[in-house]
């Protein structure tokens, strides 16, 4: 297996009612690399990780994990095949403890609590979140929930690792933390998959970069291709122009 | 990830640190029980000791409810169907057919869940309100039905035949309550040991996520329908059984006393009030709502109707507004304050 | 079966189909407008009944003739309702579904409880009414005043009603705010405002139906469980939150309300509209009508 992609997208779309949200995108991402999806706001990029990740089924088109089609399988079972994510807009258990929540993620592959609670204590310390353990998740910092839904998903023991818009709301300070922590996962062994709308802070984390535009394919390549991409540049100052 | 199974040293602190709390919250509840135990040493007269034996019913059928409603979210408001159930179960298969009282509450029980997991199929693809609703709809059908089923008494209802003291058919002298306060305080430490164990478990964690939220925990690997349908058919399971003791209790049972909808209402309160999802929400809950609603309603009397409803209705709408998560939690010290 | 008692039945269905759509509508509108179920709704309805009751016997009109008063004395519990009661339950941090339906449902209990300490449990009815008992022979059968009154009052208030939302600016508002009531405060609209109203009006169309009700109606603190769940089996079969279907709902519960007493013994004709209900929502979770 090591061979294929541990992701290959085949011509995936999604409409909503007449609304093409995704449109025919094709892409692979190979084991072990980080991949930066990248595109204005409303390109459609949280949409494909939620195709990816099985939350909606797609209109038209393929994706494989690992080599199997796993087009039809629900969430849950993506998440067992080693397909881990996290949200544009935080969904932590806000009721549950720190820890808890990460141990939700743990259960997937230690379905004894016990081991899962160790497994979980684990994994915080290694999002350096062991301070925060035992507080409501509801009462974390904005920086500090976004870390949890990392150390959640990490918990999962992911292959596949979907960052969405993780650094969106942080100081530099705090991005730069968050850089670090992604290098940390991908040292593990783990591939990412990371949307993000600040070019800045993705282009030098990523081996790889592909370009969403209204829902379809724009560029990919490079971290530099990319930036020096004309229908990049122009796309993003157009955004820019328009959010100013 | 590599990480395996490793433990660090914190973690291993961490770990003893969290059995120390389950085995200080196990040596709480068996204080709790203890203590209860010893209450008809003190407490002798016979209308009080109905008072702690339906305190500590509605103790054991909110922890029932809770475990569905408080733990895995779904508000339901039907669960007199399940009571009614249970209360049916037993009665009919111990007045028509001789079966054991006993029997006959596992038996009910088993057909609760049954019930509950036939309706979960399909009432667990709606969301909020929309379930709530459907269960009030379905329970009071099942009302409406047992009220024209006239095998089983219709609007009649059936009574128990009299029998002299036996702990085979559950049945005393009136002036002697002390078997009923064991069997209800039995069946309460049942439902509280239950709760306590599976809180820590998967299902635990699993409901608590469901209702948190459903999209996080479904991307996590919880399989939402799976512990939805689990907590609804264990959560049937004790309602059902809470309904057989009560027919033994009381020796008559018809439609409205029952499966009428206040019940499903009543299995709700405590919880809320004690604390949604909670461990020890509902016997808090329990122990403030039902001797209260007792007594005013035995002091006052005639002169009073309406008092017990309005002292009971306004606890549950400012703790529903005020304190949310229950006054239980006024006993829970928070470690980690907001800043 | 003769062709007669074919459209009796029909016929008297529908009257009460046009009754069961006004008790619902209320709930409907405040559904649509904020996503809340007001489990206090019965409640409303028994209180218009009482209202009714009280005004007949200190002025000595007419329900009939002091549904507007009635409607008033609603608008205002209602929009009490709202700013006791539900507007802090919105601001719940923990356990929000919970709150909601518990903060309706405390607030019913208390209802039923003051009206059972004034009113006593007794069984009332409105005395003397003009139109109470009659009836009148149209093309061979016989329809009861009193319900082809209410029928005639629910078309009109459904007729006001949609003239309201699409006439008037407090229905833009209205519908505004029902579509995204995050936004609508970016164009100078206090939502605060307009779901105080909304409660106010949802509660007002309901007391115009226990106008109504009270012609016919015997009245007690109990009295409007059995009505609420009517109007819960019909908003959610018109779908939630849709003021046109919960009139298309009202009219079928009605009808099939009425096949089902036909059918069956009195103590059961409830079942035929539950058992609708829940091949419905089976069938299609969001109702018939449901507006998405």
């Amino acid at each position: 297996m090591s061979g294929t992609p541990l992701l290959q997208v085949q011509n995936v779309s999604r409409r909503f009612g007449g609304l093409v949200a995704v449109g025919d995108v094709t892409l692979e991402v190979g084991r072990g690399e980080i991949l930066g999806l990248i595109g204005p706001n409303g390109a459609g990029k949280s949409t494909l990780f939620g195709l990816i990740a099985g939350a909606l089924p797609p209109s038209s088109g393929r994706i494989l994990f690992d080599g199997h089609d796993v087009t039809s399988l629900p969430a849950p079972e993506r998440c067992r095949r080693g397909i881990a994510r996290t949200y544009q807009v935080v969904k932590s258990f806000d009721s549950m403890s720190v820890l808890d929540n990460v141990v939700v993620g743990a259960l997937v592959r230690y379905p004894r609590a016990a081991q899962a609670r160790a497994k979980a204590l684990d994994v915080i310390e290694f999002a350096g979140l062991s301070h925060r353990a035992t507080a409501p998740a509801g009462e974390l910092t904005p920086p500090e929930k976004r870390r949890l839904e990392v150390a959640r998903a990490i918990a999962t023991e992911p292959k596949l690792l979907l960052l969405d818009e993780v650094m969106t709301g942080l100081t530099p300070a705090e991005a730069a933390r968050g850089v670090d922590l992604v290098r940390k996962v991908r040292e593990t062994g783990v591939t990412v998959l990371m949307v993000e709308h600040v070019m800045e802070i993705v282009m030098p984390l990523v081996d790889r970069a592909f370009v969403l535009h209204l829902g379809r394919e724009l560029a990919h390549g490079s971290a530099q291709e990319v930036a020096r991409n004309e229908a990049v540049i122009s796309a993003y100052l157009g955004d820019r122009r328009r959010a100013s | 990830m590599a990480t395996g199974l490793a433990i660090p040293q914190s973690g291993k602190d961490a770990a003893s640190a969290f059995d120390r709390k389950r085995r200080l919250k196990l040596l709480t509840g068996l204080a709790v029980a203890a203590a209860v135990a010893c209450l008809p040493l003190v407490v002798t007269d016979v209308y009080a000791q109905n008072i702690i034996i339906l305190t500590l019913l509605y103790a054991a059928l909110s922890q029932s409810w809770n475990i569905l409603g408080g733990y895995c979210g779904q508000i339901s408001l039907g669960h007199a169907l399940y009571f009614g159930t249970g209360a049916y179960a037993t009665t009919i298969l111990y007045t028509k057919f001789g079966v054991l009282p006993w029997f006959g509450m596992i038996v009910g029980g088993v057909v609760a869940a049954a019930i509950a997991l036939a309706l979960g199929y399909q009432l667990f693809r709606l969301a909020g309100h929309y379930f709530s609703i459907a269960t009030i709809v379905i329970a009071e059908a099942g009302l409406v039905l047992v009220n024209n089923w006239d095998w089983a008494g219709a609007a009649t209802g059936i009574q128990w035949p009299f029998v002299p003291d036996s702990w085979a058919v559950l049945q005393f002298n009136p002036r002697n309550k002390l078997p009923y306060i064991y069997i209800a305080l039995a069946f309460a430490s049942i439902t509280w040991l239950t709760t306590f164990s599976i809180e820590t478990s998967r299902w635990g964690y699993w409901w608590r996520a469901v209702k948190d939220n459903a999209d996080a925990a479904e991307s996590l690997g919880v399989m939402i329908f799976k512990s939805k349908m689990a907590a609804a058919a264990i959560s049937a399971f004790f309602t059902a059984i809470g309904g057989a003791f009560f027919a033994a209790f009381v020796q008559y049972i018809d439609p409205e006393s029952v499966m009428n909808f206040q019940l499903s209402l009543l299995m709700a309160l405590p919880a809320v009030l004690g604390g949604i999802g909670t461990l020890w929400g509902p016997a808090v809950g329990a122990a403030i709502l039902i001797p209260l609603t007792q007594v005013t309603r035995s002091y006052l009397g005639g002169s009073g109707q309406g008092i017990d409803l309005i002292v009971y209705g306004l606890l549950v709408m400012v703790v529903a507004l005020a304190k949310p998560e229950g006054l239980s939690s006024l006993f829970t010290s928070r470690k980690a304050p907001r800043a | 079966m003769t062709l007669q008692s074919i459209v009796q039945i029909l016929a008297s269905g529908l009257l009460m189909g046009l009754i069961y759509a006004l008790i619902a509508v209320g709930l409907s509108l405040i559904f649509g407008l904020m996503d809340v179920v007001n489990f206090a709704h019965g409640e409303f309805l028994m209180l218009a009944m009482y209202a009714s009751f009280g005004l007949v016997a200190l002025t000595a009109l007419d329900p009939i003739v002091l549904m507007p008063v009635i409607a008033a004395v609603l608008f205002t519990v209602g929009a009490l309702a709202y700013v006791g009661v539900v507007r802090l339950a919105m601001r719940a941090r923990a356990n929000l579904g919970m709150v909601q339906i518990f903060a309706t449902f405390g607030l019913a209990i208390v209802i039923r409880g003051v009206s059972q300490l004034l009113f006593t449990p007794d069984y009332r009815n409105v005395p003397n009414v003009w139109l109470g008992g009659r009836t009148i022979p149209v093309g061979g059968i016989y329809l009861p005043v009193p319900q082809l009154a209410g029928g005639l009052v629910s078309i009109l208030a459904f007729l006001g009603l949609w003239l309201l939302i699409t006439r008037t600016d407090f229905g833009k508002a209205l519908e505004a705010t029902r579509e995204d009531a995050g936004a609508v405060a970016l164009v100078g609209i206090d939502k605060n405002r307009v779901f105080t109203i909304g409660w106010g009006l949802g509660a007002a169309l309901v007391g115009i139906a226990g106008a109504i009700l009270s012609i016919f109606y015997y009245i007690h603190p109990d009295v409007g469980l059995p009505f609420a769940l009517i109007a819960y089996v019909t908003v959610a079969l018109g779908g939630f939150g849709s003021v046109f279907g919960a009139l298309a709902a009202g009219l079928l519960v009605g009808l099939v309300e009425a096949m089902t007493a036909t059918i069956l013994p009195p103590s059961l004709k409830s079942i035929g509209i539950y058992g609708l209900y829940l091949l419905v929502v089976f069938v299609r979770p969001r109702g018939l009508f449901g507006s998405l």
